[in-house]
């Protein structure tokens, strides 16, 4: 079953940097259906947490003015390849994803 | 995430019920830390979103944010932005797009190991100045571009 | 005398069109010479990426979204529907056996047995039916995923489109070329305005794509149609495009796979021969 979450994450010199792909609409809930005319509702990630050895390494919130298929990328440091990193994301109507992944 | 949870999220935004429903057990930690700042989010008004999310709206221009976004975006709906801080101490970062309906658009929180760095792809509703916030030492410091939308072309 | 006449002018006539119509290799000597004399700072291969390789400031963005393109998303669904079998038990595979190997850059090329022109999304459909399947969509979904797929593994193998000396492939040839050249629609623009005569310079906020390079990128995964797509599906094939193009010059449309576009994709690809797969892309 494919994620939603599509990472890659690099350590150099001990910094990782971390490139995420989310497959999500990020829906305003401003766009109207064209064929019923109804506003389509807003359906977007709120939050995006990235958590290694145990701590959040970063909390990000969003609302819908970040892209469809939202990219993401930051970098810190204590990092070494073969370390795992989790990214999980939340939107606003409760649905949720996360992904496991080894840094290289 | 369990139907349960999502229900109570959803039905319990006040502090004193989330308080209630930790209390219980019925949330995980992770679970409250994901209050989303709706009132900054929801703001169209530029300063009472920056202080309902950063604690203020008093911005100083530092050279030391370095922010990457096109002259001219190809398209509005996904402009590519990059903000670099090399101020010390920086916790957080937020873009800004002035002109957009709800101009606060996205905070990141850094972990102490975390650099200043953020990239990510934003949608903008018409040719705004991009502001990008830092926040280090609780001081409020910005770097600003302003970036073109564009539509129509033989290509649409 | 009479007999001998005849004879002489149909043989003049018959020869004529080919000198005046000039020979696919001529054609592509020439192609590549303008576009190299008219982008004397772009290197040849860097025609596979279309604008990007003409205009600095678009190029800069496009370089950003390449650091995780969006339609690498598709190819992974491209990937699983490629994997699934069909109701026979058979899958692509047996279609493709060499499909690990790269085999986008063989496409499309004349069948001499059919007297068509076999696009990728054509033999997909193609080995779909052969094993009972209904056919896919052409323009948009599962076929730009499974295409974009085969694509990707195909990246980097250089195009080497042949037209075998065979009346029917020159005339499928000749009807891609008539394509790409000729005036139509309310705007009255051939391919070759904006695209050949008029490359790199803007169509109000658009800058014009080369052709040299054109088809290399697709399947496309282009902003524009990602953002009309409720789920951000950008994805779309190649003809896909010339409907879109036709349709901006106020032109009726060809349908997806006909003769028509598969003769104008059939002379496009040959006109990018020497040129490696560059699909999927991201495009504007």
């Amino acid at each position: 079953m494919a994620k939603s979450i599509k990472v890659r994450a690099k350590a150099k010199n001990g910094v990782a940097t971390v490139k995420c792909l989310i497959s999500h609409p990020m829906e305003t809930g401003l766009r109207k259906d064209k064929k019923t005319g109804k506003a389509i509702p807003a359906h977007f990630i709120q939050e995006v947490t990235c958590e290694h050895s145990g701590k959040t390494v970063l909390s990000a919130q969003w609302n819908s003015s970040i892209s469809k298929n939202p990219f993401l990328s930051f970098k810190f440091s204590g990092a070494r390849a073969g370390d795992t990193i989790k990214i999980s994301w939340v939107d606003n109507m409760g649905e949720s994803d996360s992904a496991e992944d080894k840094i290289k | 995430m369990n139907h349960n949870r999502r229900l109570m999220l959803k039905g319990s935004l006040a502090a004193g019920a989330v308080g209630v429903a930790i209390g219980a057990g019925l949330l995980t930690p992770r679970a409250v830390m994901a209050a989303w700042p709706k009132e900054a989010f929801e703001s169209s008004d530029l300063n009472t979103a920056l202080s309902a999310s950063m604690g203020s709206s008093d911005l100083s221009d530092s050279n030391k944010i370095k922010l990457k976004a096109p002259d001219i975006a190809e398209n509005g709906a996904v402009v590519p932005v990059t903000v670099t801080s090399e101020i010390d101490g920086t916790s957080s970062i937020g873009i800004v797009v002035s002109k957009n309906a709800t101009p606060l658009t996205a905070t990141f929180n850094l972990g102490p190991t975390t650099e200043g760095y953020v990239s990510t792809r934003i949608k903008m509703g018409k040719t705004s100045e991009v502001i990008a916030v830092v926040k280090a030492g609780g001081k409020l410091y910005s770097a600003r571009k302003e970036v073109k939308v564009t539509i129509g072309g033989c290509g649409g | 005398m009479n007999k001998i006449a005849t004879v002489l002018t149909a043989l003049i006539v018959a020869l004529l069109p080919l000198a005046s119509q000039g020979t696919p290799e001529n054609d592509l000597k020439e192609f590549r010479a303008y576009f190299a004399k008219k982008f004397p700072d772009v290197p040849m291969s860097d025609f596979v990426n279309g604008v990007y390789a003409v205009d600095k400031a678009s190029r800069e963005q496009w370089e950003s979204f390449e650091e995780f393109p969006s339609y690498e998303i598709y190819i992974d669904k491209g990937e699983e529907l490629f994997n699934k079998k069909f109701a026979n038990g058979k899958g692509y595979a047996d279609c493709f056996p060499n499909y690990k190997k790269g085999i986008r850059q063989n496409y499309p090329y004349f069948d001499k047995k059919s007297g068509e022109v076999i696009t990728l999304e054509g033999a997909i459909n193609t080995c779909r039916k052969d094993n009972g399947e209904e056919p896919l969509k052409w323009k948009t979904g599962p076929i730009a995923y499974i295409s974009a797929y085969l694509a990707n593994l195909s990246r980097g193998k250089t195009f080497n489109i042949k037209v075998p000396n065979d009346p029917d492939a020159l005339a499928a040839y000749n009807r891609g070329k008539k394509h790409f050249y000729s005036k139509r629609g309310q705007l009255n623009m051939a391919c070759a305005d904006c695209h050949y005569y008029y490359a790199g310079s803007q169509i109000r906020a658009d800058i014009l794509s080369p052709a040299l390079g054109h088809p290399t990128g697709f399947p496309v995964y282009r902003n524009k149609w990602a953002g009309a797509s409720a789920k951000g599906d950008g994805m779309g094939t190649l003809h896909r495009r010339y409907e879109g193009c036709n349709k901006q010059v106020r032109a009726k449309p060809f349908k997806a796979q006909s003769d028509e576009y598969k003769s104008l994709e059939y002379f496009e690809t040959y006109m990018s021969n020497g040129l490696v797969v560059n699909g999927p892309s991201q495009r504007k």
